[in-house]
């Protein structure tokens, strides 16, 4: 708990905006003893604990639907003020400054950009869908011992981050793309966690005991 | 690299497990929350549920399936069945499902495919297709789509389906022969192939696995960016490690630790 706030310990959000399935996010967590609260409230991210900011669909809408609820604008303070976030798949993705999806301005908690994947090999699929390997390029609590397990991906965009001492991880898809990165209080997957097996509940419980320092 | 998917597919009727052998004579073998709770534990990449009930009253049997198996299993949970709007679908996956499959309505009216990638994201819309092999004077390809469980012949082109589909924005697409679906003497390599090289978005094989090697072959000679099997492992013949490790050293790449 953190100076002098009325929150209830452990308090975990899940970001809700129009991004499909939180709910899977939220079994996930159950499953490692994490009782998570789906929100779109400003008042409830500010006052979390921990934050999850997950999703799937395009970024244009999701970034109308967070403008509108004032959950972006929240988003942003908590990641100021320390709160450890975890951000998924396109919750990673409008953590940058922009995406080319939409062509949409984004939240820009980390510096960088999303762009479509382009590809010179015509068998490699769009979106890159299924389960991959993620190398660890610079150690972090949350992905401690992730080793040779797979991790379950599902996007046709990718994030760009300009600094490279905010990727954390990477995978390869003809060439290697960063599939997870993390600035301070916050880190990110490209992969979807809640959907990898034990491997995925592993991050999450980690997750659950990170402090937020990198 | 990704690894090629091991899909396991559940048949449910009336909340039941039921396997078909050439979508007719299906029989009951099990609960499907503990066949897919047991493929998940075991290795499981993907799982498929397929809503074989005939009547739309037990639709909600459908959905409690499905919430209990995403309550417990934390792969990608595919759903089809029967699924002809955007509502059916939004239940769907408020109940747990990842990926919803399309198919024989979306035959009927294409727009459908379209307003499913719209309402929930094309990377979760999944056209899947029952063809049949028939002469090229009926379908120039060779294949054409049948519907209502493979009963029903529409000549439509099945390889201008595909593309079509893909088109409308399908973000996966299921290529299930219905000639070969039940007798477990090997995928459809050629039509698989046909359908991999013609789109960019994902393909699974479907129908007629019954022995290791048939996946092999489609994930190989077939191009299938994933192999799915029903009966190999609801009959206890095979198990989802078992296979995986088999295609493993054959050269294929799949996810070895779970």
């Amino acid at each position: 708990m953190r100076g002098g706030r009325t929150v209830v310990a452990n308090m975990l959000v899940i970001v809700d905006y129009d991004a499909g399935n939180l709910m899977s996010v939220r079994r996930a967590c159950q499953e490692v003893g994490l009782a998570a609260e789906i929100s779109a409230d400003p008042e409830r991210i500010r006052n979390a604990e921990r934050i999850i900011f997950p999703g799937v669909g395009a970024a244009g809408s999701a970034m109308r639907s967070l403008r509108a609820s004032g959950a972006a604008d929240a988003l942003t303070q908590a990641f100021h003020a320390g709160t450890p976030m975890l951000g998924i798949c396109l919750g990673l993705q409008i953590s940058l400054d922009h995406s080319e999806e939409n062509d949409t301005k984004t939240l820009g908690i980390v510096t960088g950009e999303t762009r479509r994947f382009r590809l010179s090999d015509p068998a490699l699929k769009v979106p890159h869908m299924g389960w991959n390997r993620v190398r660890v390029v610079r150690p972090h609590p949350v992905l401690d011992g992730v080793g040779d397990d797979e991790f379950y991906f599902v996007h046709a965009y990718h994030p760009l981050p300009a600094r490279r001492a905010d990727v954390l991880a990477e995978s390869k898809y003809e060439k290697p793309f960063c599939s997870a990165l993390g600035r301070a209080n916050y880190v990110a997957t490209q992969f979807h966690p809640e959907k990898s097996g034990r491997a995925g509940l592993r991050l999450l419980e980690r997750f659950g005991a990170w402090e937020g320092h990198a | 690299m990704l690894s090629k998917r091991l899909i396991a597919c559940l048949d449910v009727r009336n909340g039941h497990l039921a396997k078909s052998v050439r979508f007719v004579n299906t029989k009951d073998i099990g609960d499907p929350v503990a066949k897919a709770r047991e493929y998940y534990l075991d290795g499981l990449d993907e799982l498929v549920f397929y809503d074989i009930t005939a009547s739309s009253d037990n639709r909600k049997i459908m959905l409690d399936v499905v919430e209990a198996v995403a309550e417990q299993v934390f792969i990608p949970l595919s759903v089809g069945g029967g699924v002809a709007s955007v509502a059916h679908a939004t239940d769907l996956r408020l109940a747990g499902a990842e990926k919803i499959n399309v198919n024989s309505a979306a035959v009927r009216r294409p727009a459908l495919v379209a307003e499913c990638a719209d309402a929930i994201g094309g990377q979760n819309v999944v056209l899947s297709m029952d063809i049949r092999r028939v002469d090229t004077a009926i379908a120039p390809s060779g294949y054409e789509i049948v519907v209502n469980g493979g009963r029903q012949p529409t000549g439509i082109d099945a390889l201008g389906w595909a593309r079509e589909g893909e088109r409308l924005g399908a973000g996966e697409l299921v290529v299930n022969s219905i000639d070969a679906d039940g007798t477990r003497a090997g995928y459809e390599v050629t039509l698989t192939k046909l359908l991999s090289e013609a789109v960019r978005v994902p393909v699974v094989a479907s129908g007629g696995a019954g022995a290791p090697a048939h996946l092999l072959e489609v994930l190989t000679t077939g191009k299938a960016d994933a192999a799915l099997v029903a009966s190999m492992l609801h009959y206890g013949d095979h198990t989802v490690s078992g296979l995986k490790r088999h295609l493993h050293e054959g050269g294929v790449k799949m996810r070895m630790t779970w």
